[in-house]
C-alpha cells in the first residue's frame, strides 16, 4: 500500500483493535439473552428481528395463498366458505406487503446500511427500535383480529375487505363489525414504524458516513434505501391520512366517503393508490439494491454506469409517485385523465430500462459465478423484464378496461412481487447469511431451492395469465366448470405447492446451517464493500477502527494496491 | 471513470456531515405535510359539494387574533434561537416563554372559534362533509400545535431549572424547525379554509 493512498487501515492497525479478550464468553441465561434480545438497540439485532418477523408472516401468508389455491382447484369448491374466503385473500395480500414486504426490507436496510458506509449504528438507535416493536405490535394486533370478536360469519373478525379496502364498503353501514378497524389500525401502527425508520436511514445515510465516503462513493445499497426510504415519508402518510379518515367516517360519524352527503368513494381509491403505488416501488427498490450488490460481486466487474444507477433510481421514485391512477381505469375519469395515467406509467419503463441494461452491461464480459445468489440474481433479471412487460400492457388504458380485476392482474403483480422481489430477496439472503450469522448456508440444498422455485414459479405465474385473459375475474371464491378455467386453476394451485416445498428447503437451511454449516469468515464471496472488512458475524461495534474510504470499492483498493479504483474515480 | 489514472489533488478539506437532528425533522415534516396534503386535497374537492347544513359562508369568521399570534410566534421563537446563540439564557427563556403563550392564546381562540360553531351553529364533524372536512384539517393541525407546544414546554421547565445551555442551541433549533412548520401548515390551512372555501 502506497503511503498516499488513503484506505482501511486493515492488517496492524485493525487487529490490534479487536477485542479478544473473551472469544468464546458464555452467553448468560436464556432469561439475559431473551432480555437482551427484547431491549436491545443494536442495529444490526433489529435487523435479526425485522427479518425473523417477516419470514415467519412469510409462511403465514403462504399458507394463506396455498388454502386460497385449494379453494379454487376444483369448481365449486367447498374447502373454505365465500366470507372466510375474503378473509383469507384480503389477509394475504395485507400480511405479505405490510407485514412481510416491509419489515424484510427494513430489516435489510437496517443490517446493512451502517455496515456499508462505515458508521457504527443507525443515526437514532431508540427510535429504531420503537419502530421495530410498533411494526411487531401492529402484526399481532391484525392477526388478533381472526379469534378477536365473532364476525358476520363467526370465523373471528379478520379483515374481509381486500387489501385496498375500498369504500364504501368500508363504511359502518356496510362492515359493521370490527374487520375495518383490525385492518386500519393495525396498519396505521405499522406505518408509523416505517415512517421512523425511512427517517432513521434517510438520516444516516446522510449524516453517519465514514471519513471518505462521499454521496458518489457510497454503494449503490445505501443510495436505494434512502431513496425508498424518501418515497416512503410520502407514500405511507397519504394512506395514513386516509385511514383516518375512514376511522372517522366510521366512529365520528364523519362523511368523507359517505356519497349519500355529497362525499366521493372515488376518493378513498385515489387516496389509496397515491400509496398503493408507490408502496410497491417501495418494495422493489430494495430489490434493486440487492441486484447492485450482488450481480456485481458475482460477474467479478464493478456495476456498470454507477451515476446512471443513481439517477435513474431516483428518478423511478419520483416518476412513481404520479401513475397511480392506472389502478382506476375503470373507475369512470375522464379520456385525459387515462391517457395521462397511461403515459406516466409508460415514462417510469425508461428508468427501469437503464437500470436492466446496466445490469447486463455489468454481467458482460464478466466472469459469472453460478453460485446460488447469482442464480437467482438471474432469474430476478428475466422475471423482472417479463413482468415490466405485462404492466406495460397493462398501462394501455383500452387493454386494462378488459384486464381490470382479472387474474391477468393477478398474475403481473405476482410476477413482479413474487418473480421478482421474491427471487432477488432468496438472492440477498444466500449472500448476507454468511455474514449475519458467520456460516455459509448450503450450497446443495440452495441448487435444490431454486430450481423448484423457478419450477414452481413458472407453472403458477406464467399459466395464471392465461384464465384472466379468458375472464376470470380476482378475488371469486369459485367459478363454474363450463368456462375451461379448471385445468389452468389446477396447474397453478400444483405450483404454488411446489414454490411452498421450495421455501421449505430454505426454512430446512437457514436452520441447518446455523449448527452444521461451514465457516464463512469474513470474505467468503471476495466481495468489495465494507462490510465484508469484518468479522462474520460482526462485533456489536461494527468496525474496529473508523474506516477512511477513497473509492466506491474500498476492499479492492486495499485487495489490489497495484491497481485501486481510487486512482481512477 | 477514465482509464488513464487521475493524479487526485490532495485536498486535506475537513470531513464535514449534516446534522442527524435537521436532516430527521426535515424527513419528519416531509412526512407530515404529505398527510396534510391530503387533507386538504379532500377539502378543496369537497368545497360547494355538501347536500345540506351549514356552509363555510355562512358560520365561519376569519380568526385574524389567533392568526397573528401563531404567525408572529415564529419570529419570536427566531429572537429566543438567536439569544441561545449567543449565549443569553434569560433572554431565550423570556423570548421563549412568550412564543408559548402566542401558541396557547391561538389554541385558545380556535377554541373559542369551535365553541361558537358547535353551541351556536350546530356545526359538529358529522353534520355534513364541511364539517367533516374542516373540523379533521384544522383539527389535525390544532392537534400538531398542542404537541408542539408540549415539546416547547418541556424545554421551558428546563430552561426555568437551569439545565438548558447554550450547546443545546443546535436542539433547540430543531424543535424550533418544527414550530415553524406547524405555522407554515396553518398559512397553507387558513388560506384553503377561510379565504378558498368560503
Amino acid at each position: 500500500m502506497g503511503t498516499d493512498t488513503p484506505g482501511i487501515p486493515i492488517g496492524g492497525g485493525i487487529e490490534a483493535g479487536i477485542d479478544r479478550t473473551r472469544p468464546h464468553a458464555t452467553r448468560g441465561t436464556y432469561l439475559e439473552v431473551v432480555h437482551s434480545w427484547i431491549v436491545t438497540v443494536d442495529h444490526k439485532k433489529l435487523g435479526i428481528l425485522y427479518i425473523s418477523y417477516a419470514l415467519v408472516f412469510l409462511l403465514v401468508a403462504g399458507v394463506e395463498a396455498l388454502m386460497i389455491r385449494v379453494q379454487l382447484f376444483f369448481p365449486h369448491n367447498t374447502f373454505v366458505t365465500p366470507a372466510t374466503f375474503n378473509r383469507l385473500f384480503t389477509m394475504h395480500g395485507t400480511t405479505m406487503v405490510f407485514l412481510m414486504g416491509m419489515p424484510l426490507l427494513f430489516g435489510f436496510g437496517n443490517y446493512l446500511v451502517p455496515l456499508m458506509i462505515g458508521a457504527r449504528d443507525m443515526a437514532f438507535p431508540r427510535l429504531n427500535a420503537f419502530s421495530f416493536w410498533i411494526s411487531a405490535f401492529a402484526g399481532l394486533l391484525l392477526y388478533y383480529s381472526f379469534i378477536g370478536g365473532v364476525g358476520l360469519a363467526g370465523t373471528g373478525s379478520a379483515p374481509d375487505v381486500a387489501w385496498f379496502a375500498y369504500a364504501p364498503l368500508t363504511e359502518r353501514a356496510f362492515s359493521p363489525g370490527h374487520t375495518v378497524d383490525y385492518w386500519a389500525i393495525a396498519i396505521l401502527a405499522s406505518g408509523i414504524g416505517s415512517i421512523g425508520t425511512a427517517i432513521n436511514i434517510i438520516a444516516t445515510v446522510f449524516c453517519m458516513r465514514c471519513k471518505g465516503m462521499t454521496l458518489m462513493r457510497i454503494p449503490l445499497l445505501p443510495w436505494l434505501y434512502a431513496t425508498m426510504s424518501f418515497l416512503t415519508l410520502i407514500t405511507i402518510s397519504p394512506l395514513t391520512a386516509a385511514q383516518a379518515m375512514l376511522l372517522i367516517d366510521r366512529y365520528l360519524g364523519g362523511h368523507f366517503f359517505d356519497t349519500q352527503a355529497g362525499g366521493s368513494a372515488i376518493l378513498w381509491a385515489h387516496f389509496f393508490w397515491i400509496f398503493g403505488h408507490p408502496e410497491v416501488y417501495v418494495l422493489i427498490l430494495p430489490g434493486f439494491a440487492f441486484a447492485n450488490e450482488i450481480i456485481p460481486v458475482f460477474s467479478r466487474k464493478a456495476i456498470f454506469g454507477y451515476s446512471a444507477m443513481v439517477a435513474a433510481s431516483v428518478g423511478i421514485a419520483f416518476i412513481s409517485t404520479g401513475v397511480w391512477a392506472h389502478h382506476m381505469f375503470t373507475i369512470g375519469m375522464t379520456s385525459f385523465g387515462n391517457a395521462f395515467f397511461t403515459l406516466s406509467t409508460m415514462l417510469v419503463s425508461i428508468p427501469t430500462g437503464i437500470k436492466t441494461f446496466n445490469w447486463l452491461a455489468t454481467v458482460w464480459g464478466g466472469r459469472i459465478r453460478f453460485e446460488t445468489p447469482m442464480l437467482f440474481s438471474i432469474a430476478f433479471l428475466f422475471q423482472w423484464v417479463i413482468a415490466g412487460l405485462t404492466g406495460i400492457m397493462l398501462s394501455i388504458s383500452a387493454w386494462d378496461w378488459q384486464l381490470h380485476n382479472s387474474y391477468f392482474v393477478v398474475a403481473h403483480f405476482h410476477y413482479v412481487l413474487v418473480g421478482a422481489l421474491v427471487f432477488i430477496v432468496f438472492a440477498a439472503i444466500y449472500y448476507w447469511y454468511p455474514k449475519i450469522t458467520g456460516r455459509m448456508l448450503d450450497e446443495r440444498l440452495g441448487k435444490w431451492h431454486f430450481w423448484l422455485m423457478v419450477i414452481g414459479f413458472h407453472m403458477t405465474f406464467d399459466v395464471m395469465h392465461f384464465p384472466g385473459l379468458l375472464g376470470m375475474p380476482r378475488q371469486i371464491y369459485t367459478y363454474e366448470p363450463d368456462r375451461g378455467w379448471t385445468l389452468m386453476n389446477q396447474i397453478v394451485s400444483i405450483g404454488g405447492f411446489i414454490q411452498a416445498i421450495a421455501v421449505l428447503i430454505l426454512v430446512y437451511n437457514m436452520v441447518h446451517s446455523y449448527f452444521r454449516g461451514d465457516e464463512a469468515g469474513p470474505d467468503p464471496w471476495d466481495a468489495w464493500t465494507l462490510e465484508w472488512s469484518i468479522p462474520s458475524p460482526p462485533p456489536p461495534y461494527n468496525f474496529a477502527i473508523d474506516p477512511v474510504v477513497a473509492s466506491r470499492r474500498p476492499l479492492w483498493d486495499l485487495k489490489h494496491p497495484e491497481d485501486p479504483d481510487s486512482a481512477f474515480e | 471513470m477514465s482509464t488513464i489514472p487521475l493524479e487526485h489533488v490532495r485536498d486535506e478539506a475537513p470531513w464535514r456531515l449534516p446534522s442527524r437532528g435537521v436532516i430527521a425533522m426535515t424527513g419528519l415534516i416531509i412526512a407530515e405535510s404529505a398527510i396534510f396534503t391530503i387533507f386538504v386535497a379532500a377539502y378543496l374537492y369537497y368545497i360547494g359539494r355538501d347536500v345540506s347544513g351549514p356552509t363555510p359562508r355562512e358560520v365561519l369568521e376569519i380568526p385574524f387574533f389567533g392568526t397573528v399570534c401563531l404567525l408572529s410566534s415564529s419570529g419570536f421563537i427566531m429572537i429566543a434561537e438567536r439569544a441561545i446563540e449567543h449565549g443569553k439564557m434569560a433572554a431565550f427563556t423570556g423570548w421563549w416563554a412568550f412564543t408559548i403563550l402566542l401558541g396557547g392564546i391561538f389554541l385558545a381562540d380556535t377554541g373559542i372559534e369551535w365553541y361558537k360553531l358547535i353551541v351556536h351553529d350546530h356545526l359538529t364533524i358529522n353534520t355534513n362533509l364541511f364539517g367533516t372536512c374542516f373540523y379533521s384539517l384544522v383539527g389535525l393541525h390544532a392537534s400538531h400545535v398542542i404537541v408542539g407546544l408540549i415539546m416547547m414546554l418541556v424545554v421551558l421547565v428546563c430552561a426555568v431549572g437551569r439545565k438548558v445551555h447554550p450547546q443545546h442551541a443546535a436542539r433547540v433549533k430543531v424543535l424550533a424547525m418544527y414550530w415553524h412548520f406547524v405555522d407554515g401548515v396553518w398559512v397553507v390551512v387558513f388560506s384553503v379554509v377561510y379565504i378558498i372555501g368560503r
